[in-house]
């Protein structure tokens, strides 16, 4: 049975746990219809014309686990950025995992989808900004028609949530193949701020297969800052769909370091509703081996005075693949825009391939769009420099990498998360010299 | 020291050194001036092998030993060192993490233990009071947005801290100030011993002033058409280079 095939007979047993007419239960359903005619994508389809998910939908995925597993502290510890300076929502094997997490706070939700959806007490929220903003596209449709947990902040307005909060999501390879659809709600009120970090981590070499939606709602100049780490395991796959939708004068900022894992398509959305908005889309990706990571990232400008920065750099070893799809589009309506895209790659060896498209759709006339690619080897004259001081070349190759990917690092507010990355791209470039930074 | 022999170096099928003969003894400081374009750096380059240059003829002896063939961190690691007319900038890389990584490369190839963290901090301090840098400096990006000055005050910075046997100063003066050069300069005759040698390449005179020579050689299209002592400097500064090029014809 194809994995398809799977998930639609999943979907009836599903969704006879449901209550009866709800709205969301409409929607599931009509999610699911979609899903249902349109399949997994193919590379026909041209925003998939670069990435296959065949070697990702061949596995038998277990869609429910049958039971709760645990994780012991003492072995997923260091996926955390701190024991206590964070808050944490913790999924294993997408079972929300209450030991693990630590949501201890006044005045704010941050809690669970699963309670979001069914307590009557969240029932405006969940009307007013639920699914409003996600795509209709087979993959994101197929997570609404399943979506049952995942992280639910609600920020209230004025409120600066005083540490950052982790969404984690384990899989723990109890199940042979486990398939996952984790879905986050995020709304952030005027004027509040937040910092977010999402990571989703495989504890297994069995297959993983993850199926995320995140939808962010930033407020009159609410500022959201988020991290996405993907440094997974190499049988482990993620498709992440997140949109954000942003009012007026708000400032949010997505940084996205792609690193580990099998197969990761990012589709990050941008939607910018409200005047004088700021948008940050930036990324690293670093791969060897087979790993292929596709990001298709989209700023639809909306209103006028606002500005889009995206910075994506892409260093490619052994056979991997890179995409970089970054596509701008401005309406008629939004003036006075600055729009910047900057994409830079590095193709290591000679088997590595990137696939870069910038796509600008402009219809306004008074606007800076600028957008700059380019796909390159290492500069000769800054390894002479660095070989002349008897830095080796190999090492100087590293420091070289090291010094492109880290310029994304620059703007990565928290601490402890930017100490962490360093370490992680040092030791993934195979940099042997001790960087602190 | 250094001998370069009938030394001819191309850059794609361009003939741009077209035979030079050097010698520097230990101890010794020459000086190299000549026109723009002449030659001068990609003789340094030459030197501190970097291979975009094709040497179709001659070689290069360091201590007696053809290095024709070595790397340019080999070359490094025998004690060649080459201030950049234009150091290159590594965004995301200190100076500090950079000048200990070259330190500690440079003693591994050497077959010795890193540099224990203690003494390398105190031999930077010494090498950033000796130069007057600010220690702050130090954390910042390897030449990021640095001033010209700031670039060239780094690469002697650099140059103390790997204590070469010969230091090739390729227009070290350029872009410093007056107070500047005579901090530079200092610098380097503080580091100046009967063991070690530099070779400065500069157009000004002024430089020579502070930093004197023991040999000028005037370089003019890929040749070392004079040699003298210091006080050719002060007839070229004061001449130009015409004459010498009338000389030649
Ligand atoms: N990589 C290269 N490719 C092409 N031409 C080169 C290259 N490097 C040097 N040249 C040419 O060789 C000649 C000598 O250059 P070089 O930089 O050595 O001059 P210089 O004496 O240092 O000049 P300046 O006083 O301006 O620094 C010039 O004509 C230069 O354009
Ligand atoms: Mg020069």
């Amino acid at each position: 049975m194809s994995l398809k095939d799977k998930l639609v007979s999943a979907y009836f047993a599903f969704e006879d746990n449901l209550e009866g007419n709800s709205p969301i239960h409409k929607m599931r359903n009509k999610a699911m219809k979609r899903f249902e005619e349109k399949g997994f994508p193919t590379k026909k389809e041209e925003a998939w014309k670069y990435t296959s998910l065949n070697s990702v939908i061949k596995h038998d995925y277990s869609i429910f686990p049958t039971r709760e597993h645990n994780v012991e502290l003492k072995d997923v510890r260091k996926f955390f950025l701190h024991d206590i300076d964070t808050f944490k929502i913790v999924f294993v094997d997408g079972i929300y995992s209450s030991f693990l997490s630590e949501t201890t706070h006044d005045n704010m939700d941050i809690c669970l989808l699963s309670a979001a959806l069914s307590k009557p007490k969240y029932s405006a929220v969940i009307e007013a900004y639920f699914n409003k903003i996600a795509q209709k596209d087979s993959i994101t449709s197929l997570n609404t028609a399943f979506a049952k947990e995942g992280a639910y902040i609600y920020i209230p307005r004025n409120k600066e949530v005083e540490k950052p909060i982790e969404i984690i999501n384990f899989a723990t390879g109890n199940e042979s193949a486990l398939m996952m659809q984790p879905r986050n709600l995020i709304v952030v009120g005027e004027n509040a701020h937040v910092q977010i970090i999402e990571r989703h981590q495989s504890l297994t070499e069995n297959p993983v297969f993850t199926n995320s939606v995140t939808e962010i709602f930033a407020e009159k100049r609410a500022f959201v800052d988020y991290y996405k780490v993907q440094n997974d395991k190499p049988n482990a796959s993620l498709l992440d769909s997140t949109f954000i939708n942003q009012d007026t004068e708000s400032n949010c900022a997505v940084h996205t370091f792609s690193l580990g894992g099998k197969l990761t398509r990012n589709n990050l959305h941008f939607y910018q509703t409200g005047n004088h908005c700021e948008s940050t889309l930036k990324g690293i990706s670093i791969l060897n081996n087979k790993q292929h990571v596709d990001h298709h990232t989209l700023v639809k400008h909306q209103a006028p005075h606002c500005v889009s920065h995206q910075d994506y750099k892409g260093l490619y070893g052994g056979a991997s693949t890179g995409v970089f799809n970054g596509k701008v589009f401005v309406e008629k309506q939004a003036q006075k825009i600055n729009a910047y895209q900057q994409n830079d790659n590095i193709l290591i060896d000679d088997k590595a391939t990137i696939n870069a498209k910038p796509q600008l759709e402009i219809f306004a006339d008074d606007v800076k769009c600028s957008h700059g690619c380019t796909i390159g080897q290492f500069d000769e004259d800054a390894l002479f420099y660095l070989r002349s001081r008897g830095i080796g070349k190999k090492e100087a190759q590293a420091l070289l990498m090291y010094a492109f990917a880290n310029t994304v690092l620059e703007s990565v507010k928290i601490p402890e998360l930017k100490r962490r990355i360093n370490k992680l791209l040092a030791t993934k470039i195979g940099v042997s010299i001790g960087f602190n930074v | 020291m250094l001998q370069v022999k009938n030394l001819h170096a191309s850059v794609q099928d361009k003939e741009i050194l077209k035979g030079i003969n050097l010698t520097i003894n230990p101890g010794e400081v020459h000086a190299i001036m000549g026109p723009n374009g002449s030659g001068k750096s990609t003789l340094s380059s030459v030197i501190a092998g970097k291979d975009t240059y094709q040497t179709t003829k001659g070689e290069v002896l360091f201590e007696n030993k053809n290095i024709n063939d070595l790397d340019p961190e080999e070359r490094a690691h025998k004690g060649i060192f080459l201030s950049f007319q234009y150091p290159v900038e590594i965004p995301g890389v200190s100076v500090t993490n950079f000048i200990k990584t070259a330190i500690n490369e440079t003693r591994k190839a050497k077959g010795e233990e890193p540099m224990p963290a203690s003494e390398m901090l105190k031999l930077i301090k010494e090498k950033a009071d000796l130069l007057e840098i600010d220690r702050k400096f130090l954390l910042r990006s390897l030449n990021e947005g640095f001033s010209g000055g700031e670039k060239k005050r780094n690469e002697i910075f650099q140059m103390a801290m790997l204590q070469p046997k010969l230091a090739i100063l390729d227009e070290t003066d350029s872009g410093l100030d007056i107070d500047a050069l005579k901090i530079v300069a200092n610098g380097v005759n503080k580091l100046k011993n009967k063991d070690n040698a530099v070779l400065v390449i500069t157009h000004y005179q002024r430089l020579l002033d502070y930093i004197v020579p023991d040999f000028v050689h005037v370089l003019i299209e890929g040749k070392i058409v004079k040699s003298g002592g210091k006080e050719l400097a002060h007839e070229l500064e004061e001449k130009g280079y015409d004459w010498i090029k009338e000389e030649l014809v």
